[in-house]
């Protein structure tokens, strides 16, 4: 009795004792609807962003709308994958683990193949699908890292104790393989996550002090070793030092930086109306339809709307900290921490890009940016908060 | 449970995503609500372009329909200063090249590509008043060949362009001249551009426009202007157009019909002339003159000329150092007609007449015309000291008899109180003058115009209030450096200062007679004294002169019909004015102006007249006046001629406006023959000139048509 009131008590998914109609009853009534309603409202928001962005564009004159229909396309694949990702039963996942990561490794050096690699803005990070479609597998990378690294930090050990140096050096040369390759790849913006992934997940693990001290000091020297050393290209050096100046250069590096400025600048408080932006009207803004898309926020929904995009991705950071923290097991904390870091990360170098406070670098903003890759792997990543919280024994509130 | 390590970081993880959003937030506020209208500005410019296409600017037209100013199109070198200054050398290369292809100093091209105000620039029109960004234009008129030539060549001639400009062209039928009535184009003044209403609106003034600086052209210059072509363009960083934002095809400008008949035009300024060379046969120097032709039932200005002139042509394209130097030191820039005041001598005893008359003088009793006048120490004189013993008022216009008048203003002057007179008190002969028009603009519909003053009670205080200040000073100074060479003329000034300073507001007995026969402190405009005898030929109505008759549309439209205006109304009573319109033939048939009209038909068609030798200051020779109007029964036209140094009315002036007459009414010999008038149809046109369709006036063909065909 005592051990099947336990199971009771700590493992929600695995009480089969009622009906199938009344587990599909509880998961409805158990999901985080906070959590989705702002995910929704970000994908709703992303997809005004992107209609205006791309409408303007002379790429596909005879079909304005072919790029949203696009976008959307890419939602409607990516929402049910999220459902899927919250319907996994966790020791499923955790035994197949390996492989995914080791799929998405692989998906990786992909890249490097003639003929299925493809080169955007400088960055060999995609692969070509049949019928021209592109996919990102970097995207896939970091979900597959959180999770390998979640497997390795919370096994083998009692729930109170800290995970063995074993453990986190393991679980260093998991990320440094993806890591190595995606540096290779020129794809500066996943670089830039990845470490900052590691870094969070290790120090959530409860690994002892002097890790989490060393891999920020690492990550500094790194950086710093990178641009002294000449490892970086120049013209990155060039990219992730414009936002510091951008006037130096007004026509290559730093052009980017001041167009968005501008656009975002001249939204003021309400901004110019959907549809209405000179810069996105205008197309001075590269790439507003994914990278730069705050940017459209920014002009023609002025800081008001920017604020209101905020709040809703801070809503989802919020409520993805709580599973987070009301989490039953190790696992399930350290897949949520590396999924808030995730998307922390990738919005706050996003939108700070956007805004000359950060440096220049390719990376979508979660739910927001066109991009089918980024849009599924984010859903994903909501979907994995779903199901560390419909793990957990007290539902967070 | 998970470890309190594990909690306390995640919170940290948690407080740091937090610290993020706030960073966003707080950076986007200050951005996007503390800087956001400079950034509203960057994007502004960042994003349009505009298009100009200049508007067809309108013609102006003679009454006939005759085109006075018309449009042709010139081949123009424009010079893209931003393409210069890519070349390694700044475009020394390619200066050096334009020059010897177009045969223009290095030195001129030079000067031309430099901005006005910039250091080393010369004043406009030589230096760019232009945009930077403009392709400036440094040689007009470029022959086809030439210009295709540097066409081919475009690589050895970065940035240098040939193209078609509309430019303004004077057809000049029948060889008239009308500098002065239709005025000349120039480029925008920084204080037109400054003093626009709405500086941003699509159709405002821009930079590289053209604008009418005198004449017509100036006055009418929104009518003629037109509205340009803008299209503004979205145009994305590298220079591709993504979006036509407005669209706005040019509108052509207005043509502006005038009452001027080109041919009647040449026929004045020919005669003017004329009139300025028989002064200077007569060997006085003649510099000046001016002549009016009004139709005194409307006010309409049939022909204005002034002499000297120039050549309107010289503006087109901007005229170059030399030729401004040389416009400057002629003084033929300005009109003698409406923006030269002089003093209207003998031609002045009209108003005196009727002021008499107002005030109750006899105007059939009869006035001693003695050969002088004495007053204390001051002899006032006839001219050439002639004396007619007792005459009618009507024989003193005749034969012009100073004294006759001296003596009515002397009368008027002590009625008014003489020495003792308030500054209130009565001053006919002024009043009658403005009341007439003169003292103030007429309202001629041309800029610049002069109003003029009337010798008065009134403007002798106000003359001494003005220069009191320095009268007294010098009365006390004495004039030292005078003094050191002349010291009797020292005296002289010195004495005559202190005497102005003191009561130099008093209206003296001097003054009055001086007043009365327009001399003394009375400026005109011959165009004044057009209306002048204007008024008195159709009864007293003062109109106001006008040169345009109508706007029309290039299409035929009549947009605007002016119907004459009148100014004023003159409160003389009705005798009055019948007695002048009863004397004035006499000068021409038994006065002063018999002598230029001897054997013209004055049966047939009887001309009003009175002549005027104007003294001026100094020793120079007199000013020659000729004021008339004719028919003297049922009145069309006045005509008014004077000629500065240029001796009497009757010998300078009078042939010359005889001459006119004839032109006007066909007249040879004693014949009269209205169809052999230079008037199409012997008489000025009630009817508009008809414009097609394609934008061409309709004007006489023939020998009507005033232009080699």
């Amino acid at each position: 009795m005592s051990g099947i009131a336990r199971a009771f008590s700590t493992d929600l998914r695995s009480r089969p004792r009622s009906s199938d109609s009344q587990r599909g009853l509880r998961y409805w009534r158990d999901l985080d609807w906070v959590l989705l309603i702002a995910a929704f409202g970000l994908v709703t928001f992303g997809s005004v962003l992107v209609w205006s962005a791309s409408r303007a564009d002379m790429a596909s004159p005879e079909d304005p709308q072919s790029f949203l229909k696009r976008h959307l396309i890419g939602v409607a694949i990516a929402v049910p994958l999220g459902y899927l990702a919250s319907r996994i039963d966790y020791r499923w996942l955790r035994a197949y683990t390996p492989i995914i990561y080791g799929v998405s490794v692989l998906a990786l050096l992909l890249t490097f193949v003639p003929g299925i690699g493809k080169t955007i803005a400088g960055a060999r990070a995609w692969i070509e699908l049949p019928l021209g479609q592109t996919l990102q597998p970097s995207e896939f990378t970091k979900i597959a890292l959180i999770l390998m690294m979640a497997v390795l930090l919370s096994e083998k050990r009692d729930i109170e104790s800290e995970p063995r140096d074993r453990d986190v050096i393991m679980s260093l040369v998991v990320a440094g393989i993806p890591l190595g390759i995606i540096f290779l790849q020129n794809d500066t913006g996943t670089a830039l996550v990845i470490p900052a992934i590691v870094i969070a997940v290790v120090a959530v693990s409860g690994a002892r002090t002097r890790w989490v001290i060393g891999m920020i000091a690492g990550g500094i020297l790194l950086i710093l070793a990178a641009v002294q050393l000449g490892l970086l290209r120049e013209y990155q050096v060039a990219r992730l030092t414009s936002f510091i100046n951008p006037g130096a250069d007004a026509a290559s590096a730093g052009y980017n930086a001041n167009q968005a400025r501008i656009a975002i600048g001249g939204g003021g408080w309400s901004g110019y109306g959907l549809f209405q932006g000179p810069q996105t009207q205008g197309n001075f803004v590269p790439v507003n339809e994914s990278d730069f898309v705050f940017t459209v926020a920014g002009e023609e929904f002025g800081f008001i709307g920017s604020a209101i995009l905020i709040l809703l991705l801070g809503v989802v950071l919020w409520r993805g900290v709580m599973i987070g923290l009301r989490a039953d097991d190790m696992y399930g904390r350290l897949v949520a921490t590396g999924v808030v870091t995730w998307f922390a990360i990738q919005m706050f170098e996003n939108i700070g890009m956007t805004i000359g406070i950060m440096p220049i670098t390719g990376i979508p903003l979660p739910f927001v940016s066109s991009g089918g890759t980024a849009m599924m792997a984010s859903w994903i990543g909501i979907g994995l908060l779903e199901n560390v919280r419909l793990h957990s024994r007290g539902l967070p509130t | 449970m998970l470890s309190e390590r594990s909690d306390l970081r995640l919170i940290i993880v948690g407080i740091i995503v937090f610290s993020l959003l706030v960073t966003l937030l707080g950076r986007l506020y200050y951005l996007q609500v503390v800087t956001g209208d400079t950034y509203r500005v960057a994007a502004a410019n960042n994003t349009v372009r505009e298009i100009v296409t200049p508007a067809a600017r309108g013609l102006i037209l003679d009454q006939a329909g005759r085109p006075l100013i018309a449009n042709r199109t010139s081949l123009v070198v424009t010079v893209d200063r931003a393409a210069l200054q890519r070349q390694p050398n700044g475009g020394v290369d390619v200066i050096a090249g334009l020059s010897e292809a177009l045969d223009i100093p290095v030195e001129t091209i030079e000067d031309r590509l430099r901005n006005c105000g910039t250091e080393g620039a010369k004043p406009p029109p030589v230096c760019w008043n232009g945009s930077v960004y403009q392709p400036v234009p440094i040689a007009k008129d470029v022959r086809t060949r030439t210009a295709l030539t540097l066409m081919e060549k475009r690589r050895e001639f970065p940035g240098v362009n040939a193209q078609l400009e509309a430019v303004r062209v004077y057809p000049r039928p029948f060889e008239s001249n009308a500098a002065h009535i239709l005025g000349y184009l120039g480029p925008v003044t920084e204080e037109q551009l400054d003093a626009q209403a709405d500086p941003t609106a699509w159709d405002r003034l821009r930079r590289t426009d053209v604008v009418g600086r005198t004449g017509l052209e100036s006055y009418y210059d929104e009518v003629l202007r037109g509205q340009p072509g803008v299209t503004t363009l979205a145009v994305d960083t590298a220079g591709r157009v993504t979006g036509t934002l407005d669209e706005r095809a040019p509108t052509p400008g207005n043509y502006i019909v005038t009452s001027i008949d080109s041919r009647l035009q040449a026929v004045v300024e020919r005669q003017l002339v004329r009139a300025v060379q028989r002064a200077q046969a007569q060997g006085y120097p003649g510099d000046s003159g001016a002549a009016v032709v009004v139709d005194v039932r409307n006010g309409h200005v049939l022909a204005m000329a002034s002499y000297p002139t120039y050549d309107p042509e010289i503006w087109v394209g901007g005229v170059t150092k030399e030729q401004f130097d040389d416009l400057m030191q002629s003084q033929s820039l300005a009109s003698n007609a409406f923006q030269g005041l002089y003093a209207p001598g003998s031609t002045y005893k009209v108003i005196s007449a009727a002021a008499a008359g107002k005030e109750g003088f006899s105007l059939a009793g009869s006035y001693d015309c003695p050969r002088r006048l004495r007053l204390g120490t001051q002899v006032f004189r006839n001219f050439e000291s002639a004396g007619f013993g007792s005459i009618s008022l009507a024989r003193a216009l005749e034969v012009s008899c100073n004294t006759v008048f001296y003596g009515i203003a002397d009368r008027m002057w002590e009625r008014a109180g003489g020495d003792r007179a308030s500054q209130n008190a009565a001053d006919p002969i002024a009043e009658t003058a403005a009341m007439f028009g003169l003292g103030a603009r007429t309202g001629i519909d041309l800029p610049g115009e002069a109003a003029g003053r009337i010798s008065s009670r009134d403007f002798k205080r106000a003359n001494w209030e003005s220069k009191r200040e320095t009268w007294c000073r010098n009365a006390v100074e004495g004039y030292p450096k005078t003094r050191k060479k002349d010291p009797k003329l020292a005296d002289y000034f010195t004495a005559l200062d202190k005497e102005n300073c003191a009561d130099g507001f008093r209206w003296r007995e001097g003054d009055a007679i001086n007043a009365s026969i327009g001399q003394g402190d009375t400026g005109v405009t011959p165009l004044q004294m057009a209306m002048v005898y204007a008024a008195i030929a159709n009864g007293g109505t003062v109109y106001q002169p006008q040169v345009a008759k109508a706007i029309v549309s290039p299409s035929g439209e009549v947009i605007q019909d002016f119907a004459p205006v009148v100014k004023s109304k003159v409160d003389v009573p009705r005798s009055t004015m019948r007695f002048l319109q009863n004397a004035l033939p006499g000068v021409t048939t038994d006065g002063s102006g018999r002598q230029p009209f001897a054997g013209f038909p004055l049966n047939k068609i009887g001309v009003a007249s009175k002549t005027g030798s104007a003294q001026v200051t100094g020793d120079k020779p007199p000013i020659s006046w000729f004021a008339s109007y004719a028919p003297a029964k049922n009145p069309k036209y006045a005509i008014v001629m004077m000629v500065t140094q240029g001796g009497t009315g009757s010998r300078t002036s009078g042939p010359s406006v005889r001459k006119i007459y004839e032109a006007l009414f066909g007249v040879s010999g004693q014949q009269v023959r209205p169809e052999r008038s230079v008037l199409v149809g012997g008489s000025p046109r009630t009817q508009l000139p008809q414009v097609r369709s394609d934008g061409t006036p309709v004007f006489p063909r023939g020998r009507y048509s005033g232009v080699s065909q």
